[in-house]
């Protein structure tokens, strides 16, 4: 019977290899792998895998159309839900949404549907199938605030609704932290990201990058002196935390996005890039989500022994699964239920090692997650000579600080309504990190979508 | 868009160029900055606004040669183009927020060391327009390194110079210079505003702390993106992590802590010179073609 069909294996770069480049881990499914995986999927009549998907792709259709050997078709599906899927087939966190929900996986195996996802995706652009058309100019204008998967899907939508659209970037790459933040390793950027936002680009929308909103230009300027009838936020959530604990400015202290940012914005890991980035011999990273994770495994790349500092339990961390199992195949050292307590420094200021403490775990908190409490007396030193702070990001508040009336949570995210991104402010719509905080890529996506859905209606309306 | 329009040696490495940029000449206020990258490969390099004009679109910035990126950037001639300009980034200086009333109520001094007298230039071209002389010093190693001289004595009160081998003005370190103006000459100042190599600014800082004048200082940290995402910039000031591209550049000097922003900024030294030597020996290669 299908349930007990074990998944298609995919196949990956050796850990051993891998470690010592930045090439792309997963191969993936060629057409013959797709097929014999789509054919486990015993398409469900109440499918539980589509409602688990923040954008409900219509996942069993695809898959048949995947079996069948149509893969364009199956292109075509996954175009009317998603407008990254060759992104969300490698990064969403598939086990806790479709794949979690996936009625094989209550006995089984789940199928594949990442994977399945990312091979048709893949595919169409080998293909170069993509569907540029877009109704008639409709002499509408609509700025977008950031080129993360927020900004990009709503400017498609708009863009093939006639809209004229343009996106202002801060940094010189469109892409947001597909592009300065998840590594090459695991999101290819000239193959895929560059890719997607090519495609956006073919539907006629403009990339402006190098503008900083808020200081080049302000909100208001946009819509009263350069006539956008519109805008959306989609700036995401980038400001790094830091601890606060001592010894966290000393030479050899950085924060994730910084090792991130030189590594893949700036490619510093390629010897004719000239930014440069520094890990030393041994690396401690702190933290426990994707971003912890992809800044160790950077970091092993660079050359440095790599440890990671995590103050619950295997359990809670909140990385996805893959990347954690794929973190430690590359030989990153786990450290679980310890904290640091103070960064230790040489005399010249740079650092020399870090004083952790072991945690204990209590009630489970807000969160559900159970509490780490410190264990008295349990304090004990590491080594290393370079600290990677990966505590997790906030949403920037240069927007909101110079767009009079703009209101913003106390944490800093933009106050939007979660089915249309409406914001405080009339005309200025929001989505993605920027409301949410530090989320995911296909969410962010979705409330792209919902938000041009909602512009579209709010200039409708406002012309009548 | 970023075409090098003008282009100007101003002292032996240092190097002034306006820059056509017209979202940034509109919005830019004294006290920011940009980020300025040459090519593909480049860096992003961090550079004061020195000027700007709104109606050309242009935005001047003065760069001093000191590693490959800077002696790239000081290699374009007029008619080339920076692949990427952004900005106005941090925050305007405090002046800017004053009102011309309250600022007429202060003795202003400006202390520019080196390159550091180019970003110096906007303010006190600011002030002049609002009818307020402000006092200047520049400092530099000598009189050929002495920059912006004639701009600034137009737009200041008081231009005093001081050079490390006295080749002009007083013989020695600003900071010679600023005490004898206070000590023996009765200036009386309530504000300093200086700009130029942290050492510089470090005992600057020091001396106005004893002498009681309120001091700002601009600092010129190591950068990557310039708006807050990394935290590369960080700098202790009052005992708190601030990021210099959105908190400052400008910040009250005494309570910077001087001591660690110089180990930090020498973070990539090592790395650096490196690279400088790799530059130099392609240049040299590329001579000989
Ligand atoms: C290292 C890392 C790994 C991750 N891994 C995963 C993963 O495996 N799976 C997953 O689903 N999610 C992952 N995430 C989270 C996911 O990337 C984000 O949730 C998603 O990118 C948010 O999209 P966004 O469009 O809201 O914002 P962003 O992607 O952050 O894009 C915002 C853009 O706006 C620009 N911007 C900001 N301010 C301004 C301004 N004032 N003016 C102009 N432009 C501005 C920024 O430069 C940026 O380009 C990861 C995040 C990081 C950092
Ligand atoms: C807000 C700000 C404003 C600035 N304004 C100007 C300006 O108007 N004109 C100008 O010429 N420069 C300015 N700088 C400094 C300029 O950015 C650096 O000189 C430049 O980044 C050096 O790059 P490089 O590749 O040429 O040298 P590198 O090879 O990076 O460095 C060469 C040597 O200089 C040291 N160094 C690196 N960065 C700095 C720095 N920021 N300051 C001092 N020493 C450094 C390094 O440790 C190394 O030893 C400013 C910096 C900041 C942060
Ligand atoms: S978008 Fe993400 S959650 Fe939805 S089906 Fe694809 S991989 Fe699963
Ligand atoms: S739940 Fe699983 S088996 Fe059912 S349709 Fe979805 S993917 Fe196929
Ligand atoms: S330069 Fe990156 S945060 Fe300031």
């Amino acid at each position: 019977m299908a349930v007990k069909t074990p998944r298609t294996p995919v196949r990956e770069q050796d850990p051993k290899v891998r470690v010592t480049n930045f090439e792309e881990v997963c191969y993936g499914y060629n057409a013959a792998e797709a097929q014999l995986e789509a054919e486990r999927c015993i398409q469900c009549k109440n499918p539980r895998c589509v409602g688990a998907c923040p954008v409900a792709i219509q996942i069993p259709a695809f898959i048949k159309a995947v079996k069948d050997g149509d893969f364009l078709k199956a292109a075509d599906i996954l175009g009317t839900d998603s407008s990254l899927p060759a992104v969300c087939g490698r990064v969403c966190p598939q086990e806790t949404q479709c794949e979690g929900s996936c009625i094989l996986g209550v006995k089984g195996e789940p199928v594949s549907i990442g994977k399945l996802e990312r091979f048709v995706a893949d595919n169409a652009r080998l293909q170069k199938h993509f569907d540029a058309t877009t109704q008639p100019k409709n002499g509408h204008k609509i700025a977008i605030v950031g080129s993360g998967p927020a900004g990009l899907a709503c400017a498609a939508d708009l863009a093939r609704w006639g809209y004229e659209v343009k996106i202002f970037e801060a940094l010189h790459r469109a892409g947001g932290v597909l592009e300065y933040g998840i590594p090459e390793f695991r999101l290819p950027k000239d193959e895929v990201v560059r890719y997607e936002v090519e495609n956006v680009k073919r539907l006629g929308v403009e990339i402006e990058t190098d503008v900083v909103v808020g200081r080049t230009v302000k909100i208001n300027d946009l819509i009263e002196k350069e006539g956008f009838d519109a805008v959306f936020i989609g700036s995401g959530a980038g400001l790094p935390k830091f601890m606060g604990i001592p010894g966290e400015n000393l030479n050899g202290v950085f924060s994730a996005n910084e090792l991130l940012t030189r590594a893949n914005l700036m490619k510093a890991f390629l010897p004719d890039y000239e930014t440069p980035v520094y890990v030393g011999k041994k690396v401690v990273v702190v933290g426990g989500g994707n971003v912890a994770m992809d800044a160790a495994r950077t970091a092993a790349r660079l050359g440095a022994e790599t440890h990671l500092v995590y103050r619950r339990s295997e359990k809670e961390l909140p990385a996805r699964v893959e990347e954690v199992h794929h973190a430690k195949e590359e030989g990153i050292i786990m450290h679980l239920l310890c904290n640091p307590v103070e960064i230790l420094g040489t005399e010249e200021g740079w650092v020399k090692g870090i004083r952790a403490i072991q945690m204990g775990l209590g009630e489970p908190d807000e969160s559900g997650r159970r509490r780490p409490i410190e264990i008295a007396g349990s304090e004990f030193e590491i080594d290393c000579d370079v600290v990677v702070m990966s505590l997790g990001t906030s949403p920037n508040p240069l927007i909101a600080a110079t767009t009079p009336g703009l209101q913003i949570q106390k944490w800093g995210g933009i106050i939007a309504d979660d089915e249309t991104g409406q914001t405080s402010r009339e005309g200025v719509f929001a989505g993605g990190d920027a409301v949410s905080g530090a989320a995911t890529v296909i969410l962010a996506m979705g409330a792209g979508r919902k938000a041009a859905k909602a512009i579209d209606e709010y200039v409708k309306n406002k012309k009548q | 868009m970023f075409e090098i329009l003008k282009k100007q040696e101003l002292a032996p490495s240092i190097f002034l160029m306006d820059i056509y940029a017209p979202r940034v000449a509109t919005s830019a206020n004294p006290g920011q900055f940009v980020i300025v990258r040459v090519h593909e490969h480049g860096e992003r390099i961090p550079l004061t606004i020195a000027d700007y004009n709104e109606e050309k679109g242009s935005v001047t910035i003065v760069t001093q040669t000191i590693g490959a990126s800077t002696r790239q950037i000081c290699a374009l001639n007029e008619g080339e183009r920076l692949l990427d300009f952004v900005g106005p980034l941090g925050v305007p200086s405090e002046l800017v927020h004053m009102s011309d009333e309250e600022l007429k109520k202060l003795n202003i001094l400006f202390i520019g060391g080196g390159v550091g007298t180019a970003p110096v230039y906007p303010q006190v071209k600011y002030l002049n327009a609002r009818g307020i002389k402000a006092d200047v010093i520049i400092g530099a190693k000598s009189k050929h390194h002495l920059i912006l001289q004639d701009q600034m004595k137009a737009a200041a009160g008081n231009l005093y110079v001081a050079t490390d081998d006295g080749s002009v003005g007083f013989h020695g370190m600003v900071t010679g210079l600023l005490t004898d103006l206070v000590k023996n000459q009765g200036k009386k100042y309530d504000l300093i505003i200086t700009i130029g190599p942290m050492i510089m600014m470090k005992f600057v800082s020091k001396l106005t702390q004893e002498l009681g004048i309120k001091t700002i200082a601009s600092l010129n940290t190591l950068m990557v993106d310039g708006t807050g995402m990394c935290g590369a910039c960080r700098v202790t000031v009052g005992g708190k992590t601030k990021f210099t591209c959105v908190d400052g550049p400008e910040f009250d000097a005494h309570e910077i802590n001087f001591d660690e922003a110089m180990r930090r900024q020498g973070m990539y030294r090592g790395i650096e010179a490196k690279k400088l030597e790799e530059y130099d020996h392609k240049c040299k290669i590329g001579r000989h073609e």
